[in-house]
């Protein structure tokens, strides 16, 4: 490799990714960029492969489908940080490292004196982040993590559920996730300017704080009305000032699509293609038919309005499947989407025709895995999948013996006293 | 203190509604130099969103805007007039980093396709986004990312088992998407410097958000399970949820794991009778008994506000929050010690919120700016930046061309 290297975004760079779940995004998006992402497990296997669902329901470390999704396009090793070797040899790698991230709980990289400062002192160009629940600094920055009470810290939640029942966040977890990310983010930024000025830096990420656009305008209804946006079920009740509900998510005959009116010139489109499409079978009131949509606005639309339209439109949804109703959508340029499970996403045809779906090699399993592919799609420096997620020390001799030079017998030694 | 990471870095900001504007405000708080490109014809989405300054819509007084564009030099095009497409084309050739959103195809109405800028710029990194991609049978279906949450898998997983859906509050596909096109941006930019290349970049929003269901898509080809609305339920921590407590609307989440969680958990409830019953014991036991447990942990939650319950048991090591609403965001102790929220003063806003990246750099912290008004920057941009004459700036101001 040159530090010059082209054809992948980040190919001359190393990463040492300590995160657990609650970070291994921010590693897999450097890794699909072409970093050289190692993934740093304690001896017994990293506590994510713990998490679920697994291969074949087989509850096992190396059957996790959550490892094998966020630690691709890592090599793997076990290291003992707890132990004295284990720290010389992590001394080591950071030495030659361009990028460290972890999500221990916050002060922990300092008690075992791998903080920042420390590292730094030896690699000026490092780039450390963490990724934490709230942050590293703050009352709460020792708060015991889980993504259910991130998402309630972070605001989305309270705003999304029906009305009846306590709020709820997606039942896929999401909020780690979105940690992941943000911390790429952020350490891309700190990778720019050290790439310019040579200076490495420390970056701290609240996974709290990454959910920030969860909540959308919700503080901003409080700071300007005055007002609480509460959860609505299938309503939006922010949209109009006039109209208390403003319905979005309506069941068809197989399932519910999602349909709103909305205002402005994308809007208009929309609406007076469903009006007319509506019609075809069922009575829309002559004041919807003949609006003027182009001066349509949703700001200032009634209540009643809505209703006019709820009537005769979800007779109409009730009349057709969810495949019936996309199709006439896309033909017509509209808005409507339907409400798709994991299996109709599989075989969406415009991901088929983006050949989005990636199958990955599992010889361990006898098979291959059907993955999403690239998140973004670049023209001069594609990502992609070139390995799978490490088995537990997959990698320890390569890097140990082929690149730290540390003999079998010294190898032998590291495993005997639990540091490898 | 070291300059900020980005500056100097020039970008021409083409996008509109979230997704765009947020990446260059992102930048903007970084240092870099940003031109949004709007028109009083056309105006973007959020600048017709509520709430609005007294409750009434206009151009300037909607708190979106401002919230998700910041940091920017705003300036006005009418690009249906051939010399407003002129000086989208100067812009263009100008930018290190251009972003646009519009439906598939627009851009090249103007001259204004990647093809068509690298000819005269070719090192831009070139990035345009829409609901599902720039090519496809789908690539120019309309949509909005409030929508894009049906079609991307994640509203059918939004709600409870026994219900039909209900819909994450926010575009969530739009903020779980953006965040990869980000990163890559800043990425390829550095590549740039570092090779001389600059490229294309075509984030499907679509696309990007089914990376955070990875793990179940991929139990779906294995074992053909559905992921499906499971409330606040986890497949393995019990007692999980958000647990009613006193006052108005008034939540707390919470989440206990293994024996030790549990331990704690009955500690900062003071240890009550119902708690030391074998079946609730173990892990397995909670587990099955997890609707009983529901009902007992919410007669303890009621007994105080939300904010109490929730300092109770995070002192007693128990991962548990507020289930915060959008007026507790502003007066969060956490948030507050971090500077989270800032307000500044906006020309006709008066003084409102704003708020950080959620990462925090130690030697080039962000620095946070303002919102635009429409139009603010306009004769800045094309005399300064440009370098317009006034007599040519006045011809386009007569024409109509900067609307």
């Amino acid at each position: 490799m040159t530090k010059a290297g082209e054809g992948t975004l980040l190919g001359p760079f190393r990463v040492l990714d300590l995160t657990d779940d609650r970070g291994y995004l921010c590693g897999r998006m450097l890794g699909d960029m072409g970093a050289d992402v190692i993934k740093i497990e304690p001896p017994q296997g990293d506590p994510g492969r713990s998490i679920g669902p697994f291969y074949q329901d087989i509850p096992h470390p190396e059957k996790s489908l959550y490892w094998f999704a966020y630690n691709l396009n890592k090599r793997g090793i076990t290291l003992n940080l707890e132990t004295a070797d284990g720290l010389e040899i992590f001394q080591r790698l950071a030495g030659g490292a361009d990028f460290i991230i972890e999500s221990y709980s916050p002060g922990y990289m300092q008690e075992l004196g791998l903080g920042y400062d420390t590292l730094s002192r030896r690699n000026p160009r490092l780039i450390m982040t963490s990724i934490s629940m709230c942050g590293q600094t703050g009352p709460r920055s020792d708060l015991r993590p889980s993504d259910l009470v991130a998402s309630a810290l972070g605001g989305g939640m309270f705003v999304t559920g029906d009305s009846d029942r306590s709020p709820v966040h997606i039942s896929i977890p999401q909020a780690f996730l979105q940690g992941g990310e943000e911390a790429a983010i952020g350490t891309l930024i700190a990778h720019y300017h050290r790439q310019r000025t040579g200076e490495g830096q420390y970056i701290d990420v609240s996974i709290q704080e990454s959910l920030y656009w969860n909540v959308m305008n919700a503080p901003l209804f409080w700071e300007f009305e005055k007002r609480i946006l509460r959860r609505s079920g299938i309503h939006r009740t922010w949209s109009s000032a006039a109209a208390q509900k403003h319905r979005v998510l309506w069941p068809c005959k197989d399932g519910h699509i999602s349909f709103t009116l909305y205002g402005g010139k994308i809007g208009a489109t929309t609406n007076r293609a469903m009006m007319e499409w509506v019609s075809q079978e069922f009575d829309v009131p002559e004041a919807l038919r003949q609006k003027d949509w182009d001066a349509f606005d949703l700001a200032s639309t009634t209540e009643e309005e809505f209703e006019s339209f709820a009537g005769p439109a979800g007779d109409f949804f009730l009349n057709h499947t969810m495949d019936e109703l996309y199709q006439g959508a896309i033909e017509r340029n509209m808005m409507l989407y339907p409400v798709e499970t994991i299996a109709e996403i599989m075989v969406d045809p415009q991901l088929e025709a983006r050949e989005f779906w990636q199958k990955v090699e599992h010889p361990e399993l006898g098979r291959s895995l059907t993955y999403p592919g690239a998140t973004v799609k670049l023209s001069e420096t594609p990502l992609s999948i070139t390995r799978r997620a490490p088995l537990i020390g997959e990698h320890n001799i390569e890097i140990y013996e082929g690149e730290l030079g540390i003999s079998r017998e010294e190898l032998r030694v590291l495993k005997h006293n639990g540091a490898i | 203190m070291a300059k900020e990471a980005l500056a100097g870095v020039k970008v021409a900001d083409f996008s509109w509604n979230a997704v765009g504007p947020i990446m260059g405000s992102y930048m903007a708080k970084h240092g870099a130099t940003v031109v949004k490109v709007e028109s009083i014809h056309r105006l973007d989405s959020m600048r017709t969103s509520p709430p609005f300054l007294g409750g009434k819509p206009g151009p300037d007084l909607s708190a979106c805007f401002p919230y998700l564009n910041h940091g920017k030099y705003g300036i006005t095009l009418d690009l249906r007039q051939p010399r407003a497409v002129e000086v989208a084309r100067q812009l263009a050739d100008w930018a290190d980093v251009l972003l646009e959103s519009f439906t598939p195809g627009t851009m090249k109405k103007w001259g204004l396709s990647y093809p068509e800028v690298r000819e005269t710029n070719p090192e831009v990194i070139y990035f345009s986004t829409c609901n599902q991609g720039q090519t496809g049978p789908h690539s120019s279906q309309p949509g909005f990312g409030t929508q894009l949450t049906a079609l991307s898998g994640i509203t059918h997983i939004t709600g409870w088992p026994d219900r039909g859906p209900a819909f994450p509050f926010a575009a969530h596909t739009d903020f779980v998407s953006l965040r990869f096109g980000f990163a890559a941006i800043i990425a390829a930019l550095e590549y740039r410097d570092r090779t001389g290349k600059g490229q294309y970049l075509d984030l499907s929003q679509h696309e990007a958000s089914l990376h955070l269901m990875a793990p179940d898509i991929l139990d779906y080809e294995v074992s053909g399970r559905v992921a499906g609305r499971m409330g606040n339920r986890s497949p393995t921590a019990a007692p999980q949820g958000a647990y009613r407590c006193r006052g108005d609307d008034g939540w707390c989440a919470l989440s206990v794991g293994g024996d030790e969680e549990w331990s704690s958990f009955r500690r900062a409830m003071g240890d009550p009778a119902w708690s030391r019953e074998p079946r609730f014991a173990t892990g397995l036991g909670r587990k099955a008994h997890e609707d009983e447990l529901d009902v007992l942990v919410s007669r303890w939650t009621l007994g105080f506000p939300a904010a109490e319950t929730a300092e109770i048991l995070h002192r007693a090591g128990v991962s548990a929050g507020v289930v915060q609403s959008g007026r507790d965001i502003h007066d969060d102790p956490q948030l507050k010690a971090r500077g989270f929220l800032k307000s500044l003063e906006h020309p006709t806003l008066g003084s409102h919120i704003y708020h950080q990246a959620p990462f925090h750099l130690s030697r080039t912290p962000e620095v946070l700016k303002r919102g635009h008004c429409l139009g603010e920057h306009t004769e800045y941009v094309l005399t300064q930046l440009l370098g317009m004459s006034d007599e040519e700036f006045t011809e386009l101001i007569v024409e109509g061309a900067l609307d």
